[in-house]
Order: C-alpha cells, then sequence, then structure tokens
C-alpha cells in the first residue's frame, strides 16, 4: 500500500483514486491443500444446505408445532414440563443431592462447574497435541458431560407421564348449549340420558359429555337407537321426530340447527 | 453493463478489498465431504447459522401476527396457527428450528472439540462460541413462554424459581427478568423484548466477531 506524500483521492473523500485490480489474493503458499471458496465450496455447501432444508420442511410439516390451551396460572395442579434441551438440568434437581436444601448445587454448583468449564477449555487443555485420543483427560472429561447430559434426558423423558401431559394441555371446546331450546327439553325428559350425562348434557358420573366426539345427526341417532361401548341400546323414549330434533341439536354442538346461533366449526 | 455498475460504486466505496474479504478466500480441502465423505462433521457450524438465519426470517415473519401482551398472545398464536395462510409452516419452522440449531450447535461444539481446534491462535473464537450457546439458551427459554399457553406458562415458572435460588443475586435476576414478584403481564413484554431485541443483538455481534476470526485465522488443520 502506498503511503505518504503523492497519495490521491476520490474528490475531497478518503477513497483511493488508483484503482486496485480485482485480482484473488495469492494463497498459494497456505498450509495445507486448499480450493477456492466461490464459487467451488460455496456451491457444494448450498447443495448440503438444500437437502437439510428438505429434511427440516419434511419435519415442519409432518409434526405441526404444538399449542396448548391458554395459560391458567390458577391451575396448580399442572405438571410442568420444560423444553427438551433444558430436561436435563430440570432431571438433575430432582435428585436428592440436588434438591431441597442443597437446591444450590444443583442448580448453581453443578452446571457452573460444568460450564465454566467448557468456556475455559482453552486454558484448562493447554497442550498442543489435537487428536482426541492423545488428550485422554480432557476427552475423557467432555464423554463424561455429554454421556451425563444424555442420560439425565433420557431419564426425564421417562419419568414424565406424556399422556397425561398431552390431556392437561389439551384446548378445550367451549361449548354453549341452549337451554331454551325445544330439543333441549326434549333432552330434560329423558331421565335415562341424564342418569349418566348429566342435567345439562355436558357429562356426569357414568358418560362422557355428549358433545365430548364429532359425529353427523345421522351418526348421533344411530348410537342413541344401537348404543355405543358402555352406552346401552333403545334408551330414548319420545318421538321419531323428537329423536331427529335431539340428534341434530348434539351434532350442532348444543345449538338450534335452524336457529342463528350455530357454531359453524 | 455489470462491470460499469461495479465501477462506479468501486469509485466511490473502494469495495474490492471488501469483495475480496468476502468472497476470495480458499477453503481446506480436509473439510470438504466431497473429498472425504468423515469430513461432513465440518458442516455443522454452517447448518447451524443456516438456521439461525432461518429462525432469524421466520421469527420476523411470526412478529407480523404475534402480539405480545397476556390478553392476545395466545389468540394471536391460535389465530396464526389455525388461520393464517401458511401460518402453521412459519411456526413450525420456527418451533422445529429453535430445536434443530441446538442439535447443530450441540454437534458443532463437540466437532471443535475433538478436533482440538480451540487451541492456540483459535481460543478467543472459542470462547466466543460459547457465549454463543448460551445466548442461544436463552433465546430458547424466552421464546418458549411467547405463545402463553398451559406448557409455556408453568415452564416458565419453573424456571425462574431455578434462577431465584441462586444465592445473592438469585431474587434480582428473578425480579429483572419476571418485571415483579408475579408471572404475568409484564413477564411476557419484558421476554419478549429480551427474545426480539436483546438476545439477537448480542447474538449478531457475537456471529460478526466468529466468522472475522475465521476469516482471520482459518480453519484448523487436518488431524
Amino acid at each position: 500500500m502506498q503511503r505518504g506524500k503523492g497519495m490521491k483521492f476520490v474528490e475531497d473523500s478518503r477513497i483511493p483514486a488508483e484503482r486496485k485490480p480485482n485480482i484473488p489474493k495469492d494463497y498459494s503458499e497456505y498450509p495445507g491443500k486448499t480450493e477456492a471458496f466461490w464459487p467451488n465450496f460455496l456451491l457444494r455447501e448450498w447443495m448440503i444446505g438444500a437437502v437439510f432444508l428438505v429434511g427440516y420442511l419434511c419435519l415442519t410439516v409432518a409434526h405441526p408445532s404444538p399449542l396448548e390451551r391458554v395459560a391458567d396460572p390458577t391451575d396448580s395442579g399442572y405438571i410442568p414440563l420444560p423444553d427438551w434441551y433444558f430436561l436435563f438440568l430440570y432431571q438433575l434437581l430432582k435428585y436428592e443431592f440436588a434438591a431441597g436444601p442443597y437446591t444450590v448445587i444443583g442448580a448453581v454448583v453443578m452446571p457452573g462447574i460444568a460450564f465454566g468449564a467448557l468456556l475455559l477449555a482453552p486454558w484448562l487443555d493447554r497442550g498442543v497435541e489435537r487428536r482426541p485420543f492423545k488428550r485422554p483427560i480432557a476427552s475423557g472429561l467432555m464423554m463424561l458431560g455429554v454421556i451425563s447430559v444424555i442420560f439425565l434426558t433420557w431419564e426425564s423423558v421417562d419419568e414424565h407421564d406424556w399422556e397425561a401431559a398431552a390431556q392437561q394441555g389439551e384446548i378445550v371446546d367451549d361449548i354453549e348449549v341452549d337451554e331454551e331450546s325445544e330439543a333441549f327439553e326434549i333432552y330434560l325428559n329423558q331421565q335415562s340420558c341424564i342418569g349418566c350425562h348429566g342435567g345439562d348434557m355436558l357429562g356426569g358420573a357414568a358418560g362422557p359429555s355428549v358433545f365430548a366426539s364429532e359425529y353427523t345427526a345421522e351418526e348421533v341417532k344411530d348410537i342413541i337407537e344401537n348404543g355405543l361401548g358402555d352406552m346401552p341400546p333403545g334408551q330414548f323414549d319420545g318421538t321419531d321426530e323428537e329423536l331427529e330434533t335431539l340428534a341434530e341439536f348434539i351434532a350442532n354442538d348444543g345449538q338450534d340447527p335452524n336457529g342463528d346461533g350455530g357454531d359453524d366449526e | 453493463m455489470l462491470q460499469k455498475i461495479y465501477d462506479w460504486v468501486d469509485e466511490r466505496l473502494d469495495i474490492t478489498p471488501m469483495w475480496r474479504d468476502v468472497a476470495d478466500h480458499e477453503v481446506p480441502e480436509h473439510v470438504n465431504p466431497a473429498h472425504h465423505f468423515s469430513a461432513f462433521v465440518y458442516c455443522f457450524g454452517g447448518l447451524t447459522f443456516f438456521v439461525t438465519v432461518i429462525q432469524i426470517l421466520s421469527g420476523m415473519f411470526l412478529t407480523m401476527y404475534y402480539v405480545p401482551d397476556i390478553i392476545h398472545a395466545y389468540e394471536s398464536v391460535y389465530f396464526l396457527q389455525n388461520e393464517v395462510t401458511h401460518g402453521v409452516i412459519v411456526r413450525g419452522m420456527h418451533h422445529w428450528g429453535a430445536s434443530l440449531v441446538i442439535v447443530m450447535m450441540f454437534l458443532h461444539t463437540l466437532r471443535v472439540f475433538f478436533t482440538g481446534s480451540y487451541k492456540k491462535p483459535r481460543e478467543l473464537n472459542w470462547v466466543v462460541g460459547v457465549l454463543m450457546f448460551f445466548v442461544m439458551l436463552g433465546l430458547g427459554f424466552t421464546g418458549y413462554l411467547l405463545p402463553w399457553d398451559m406448557k409455556a406458562y408453568f415452564a416458565t415458572v419453573v424456571g425462574l424459581e431455578i434462577a431465584e435460588s441462586v444465592p445473592v443475586v438469585g431474587g434480582f435476576a428473578k425480579a429483572l427478568l419476571a418485571g415483579g414478584e408475579i408471572i404475568g403481564a409484564q413477564t411476557l413484554t419484558r421476554f419478549f423484548a429480551i427474545h426480539v431485541f436483546f438476545l439477537p443483538g448480542a447474538l449478531l455481534g457475537l456471529l460478526a466477531a466468529h466468522f472475522i476470526m475465521i476469516r482471520k485465522q482459518g480453519i484448523s488443520g487436518p488431524l
């Protein structure tokens, strides 16, 4: 680079007026065999990126991201679970030596030592040897760390009741039963129905809410007449028109299908 | 024509050195899976960056619909998930990307560790990398609360309880993150700000340092 007197600049700027030729740098003497980043290496790298992206998109399409019901801070019975990459820490805090009065050990001391050592690895392992088998202490400690994280995550996943977890977070539809309707009156006259499904149609001691599953009016009629599972057949005591009205009312999530309060979904 | 545009800009900004720095550098042959298949382990860092870029882009699109307050947060995510065209894809990419970035970063860390690449003269780059690992975990933790559903809320409650158990600074850290005694409206807006402004800002700075150092020092040689 030219220095001192005689330098010329574009107008009053600090940009040198003399154009440098756009020729590649000379890296022929760099240690080891090399190739150009642009375009040779970048094109191949993009191909790997493209394959990765396809897998990523398949995952996204096959498994839509989960969403539970809206947060309810008063629901103290909810069993919490952090995202999977924090499970190892969460699990660690369940062991006797790292919980209760020793929480500090599980929450600060152990992760602090592990992550502190990770951060300071270049100063803890100062030798010039790079091959993992030639520095057994560093490699061994790293393997120990990786295995414990995998083990703790595994234990946490194993101990967690996934079915209960899925159920406790489920989005529940708000069903509003139109109690003024003709169909609800028909239902109230059916002692047998009320006995299991409750006086409000939303379930009782022996049966679920009548709106719990999605059925068409035809299917509802069929279930009332012929029963389903534990539900006995032929309990309905009324005319065919009444049965029809009730079935449509149930299939329409507790709203009169001919009225304007129906739920489109 | 292109050459003329290039010359015009170059005369005003002297971009030739920059172009040479960005595009014209060599890559050692031993990191190329086309030469030795086992070199695929050298792809993890690049893939981590790739997922990070996707996270930034998908996150930008998510904020077009997301409303960071406790009344609307859940509704806006529900709407995005169920009503918005391709909303489920954009949210899905952000959701799965958060996991993938952790996995890729973990693998990249292991590669760098077991090839001893953090040794002299690359110590500082290792430190910057580990700091990025912490930033990523912070992004995962704060992002988890934003949908404001049951698992988001209670995971945050537990996380902040753990933070509170730290001696001396615990109470302060919890108050700083939660914005008060209870985990509620203030917590959500704080987590949103941290997730969208503070941590990405820190991450971009660290990424720049990471890449500049790689360019300066080159990729470590074969074992």
